[in-house]
């Protein structure tokens, strides 16, 4: 028992790191279910294709510089093309998987049988082009072993820190995003009446396009993280980390953005006190059994709204 | 300003409009009447855009629109109170007329419109950082008015303005209504209360099953007998 106690503060600093980072990937869930309706079953494969940008961004970084990388423009060098590159495959997708589908006013069966397809092709179109063996992260490189501070008796490394910090950092500017700019307001407005956005004014296409591209980003950014964090990557590497953090979406309530951010982090320190009192393999196990309690006893999950028409007076 | 000629939409395959024709001329109040059902709320519709013709031409300011995305047409000088308001629940007060001001960017004529739509209506400056889900009706209906002039229309579209309203409220939109049109917007209004709407208005036009059956000026409608009874809804 004191063994556990001794690494608590520890696991609870990585749970926060983790859970920011489902919260990332959880963004793209939620955002896309508020103005579509529709699961993006394919934003785990866009995660890993961020994890693989950012991986090629690294390897080419380390080319022109050996030995002489910096995390400080090391890090902004690899999760800027990883952000554009997915938010541009995200919005693809939109455009060339969904788009024909509910345009045509197809049930949203369409869409999302569309994004189970495009989520096969993601990994397979990865898989063939840059080999089914998984890649290693030189994480190392840019955050030596040795960079870590003492709080409350936790051994805390600077990549988790790092992690925390750039995943907040991205949250906080999307919310401010959402809440204060004028396409943040169209966003707003065409998630809660699309045909009444339109008569503002709002070109709606090109919001949903937006939404593709800032969500996918978000991801593309949580891939690079998570890429860096456990140092493998592989084609399937989106599977379960997608299920997480749909996990979180529906925990926090799909379609509410501060209730991704918020079921992020509850999925991400459940998990990792999961491991630290139970057999580290039933990990994933927790997720999945978070999910089913939600979607059984609240699914509208803890900050979303019982979808009933206000009474009009 | 505003013209149809022969308009005929289909909500796949229902035909809806079977053909209407009604012309409202800048400055004018002209209202359109008709039972449930008959075709008005899809006239609207079909004016932004939102429902495409099969057959016909809407024009306005003597070019066609029919055919043009919605957005095009709202920047052309057209903007729409809403059936039911259908305001922005989760969105303040403020936010929903700045929604309203979409289409222009100059933030120093929002201000300015701003002040405009406050002085109109004083509550909902009082409201402004309120959610719209949280006001009243009437403040809705005034939320949802004062959304549509942001825009500063040309032409102000209607659709049954005193629904769900209580009867002194109703005069109190119909006021603010002739206030508005006064200070030179041209308003079309769809309404079932025929007797409130035609005492503002110029013309009226009497729309059934899809078609344009009267038409005449507000007096002359409110004066014939069988048109009450037939087309207004009166014993």
């Amino acid at each position: 028992m004191d063994n556990i106690l001794a690494i608590l503060p520890q696991q609870l600093v990585f749970g926060l790191a983790l859970g920011t980072v489902y919260g990332l990937i959880a963004l793209g869930y939620t955002m896309v279910y508020g103005i579509l309706f529709m699961i993006n079953f394919a934003h785990g494969e866009i995660f890993m294709v961020g994890a693989y940008v950012g991986w090629w961004a690294l390897t080419l970084l380390l080319q022109a510089q050996p030995g002489g990388l910096h995390a400080a423009w090391a890090l902004p060098l690899m999760l800027l093309p990883a952000m554009l590159f997915t938010g541009v495959l995200g919005m693809g997708l939109e455009r060339f998987a969904y788009r024909p589908l509910y345009l045509r006013g197809a049930t949203r069966l369409g869409p999302l049988i569309s994004a189970v397809g495009a989520s096969f092709f993601l990994q397979n179109l990865v898989m063939l082009t840059q080999g089914a063996r998984m890649k290693v992260y030189m994480t190392g490189v840019l955050f030596p072993r040795g960079w870590r501070i003492q709080v409350f008796g936790a051994s805390i490394s600077a990549l988790v820190i790092v992690m925390f910090v750039v995943a907040g950092l991205m949250m906080w500017g999307l919310h401010l995003l959402v809440q204060r700019t004028t396409l943040g307001r169209s966003i707003r407005a065409v998630a809660e009446d699309r045909e009444m956005a339109a008569i503002m004014g709002v070109n709606v296409r090109r919001v949903i396009a937006a939404t593709f591209f800032l969500g996918s980003a978000l991801g593309g950014a949580g891939g690079v993280l998570v890429g860096l964090y456990y140092t493998q990557i592989d084609f399937f590497m989106g599977y379960s980390a997608g299920l997480k953090a749909f996990t979180a979406a529906v925990l926090g309530g799909i379609g509410n953005i501060r209730g991704a951010m918020l079921g992020g982090l509850i999925l991400g320190l459940v998990e990792s006190l999961a491991v630290t009192f139970m057999n580290p393999a039933y990990k994933d196990v927790v997720a999945f059994v978070i999910l089913i309690l939600v979607l059984v006893f609240r699914p509208t999950g803890l900050l979303g709204e019982t979808v009933a028409e206000q009474e009009k007076v | 300003m505003l013209k149809l000629t022969g308009v005929v939409t289909h909500y796949g395959p229902l035909l809806v409009l079977k053909s209407v024709t009604l012309e409202v001329r800048a400055g004018e109040i002209v209202c359109l009447l008709g039972g449930n059902a008959s075709g008005k709320s899809t006239t609207m519709k079909t004016i932004l855009g939102l429902v495409r013709l099969t057959a016909g031409r809407v024009e306005f300011d003597s070019q066609r629109i029919d055919g043009m995305p919605t957005e095009t047409i709202v920047r052309r000088g057209i903007s729409l109170v809403p059936e039911a308001r259908r305001i922005f629940t989760r969105m303040t007060v403020w936010e929903n007329l700045a929604m309203g001001a979409f289409t222009r960017h100059k933030a120093a004529d929002l201000t300015d419109d701003l002040e405009r739509v406050y002085t109109l209506f004083p509550r909902l400056q009082e409201r402004r950082h309120q959610l719209g889900g949280t006001l009243s009706g009437g403040e809705q209906q005034m939320l949802a008015i004062g959304r549509a002039l942001m825009a500063r229309p040309r032409l102000l579209l209607m659709d049954e303005p005193s629904m769900g309203l209580a009867p002194v409220l109703v005069d109190q939109v119909f006021d603010i209504i002739q206030a508005i049109n006064q200070l030179g917007t041209t308003i079309l209004i769809v309404e079932q209360n025929a007797p409130v709407a035609l005492s503002i208005a110029s013309r009226g036009y009497v729309l059934q099953n899809g078609r344009i059956v009267v038409h005449d000026t507000a007096s002359a409608l409110l004066a014939t007998d069988h048109i009450r009874r037939a087309y207004l809804g009166e014993d």
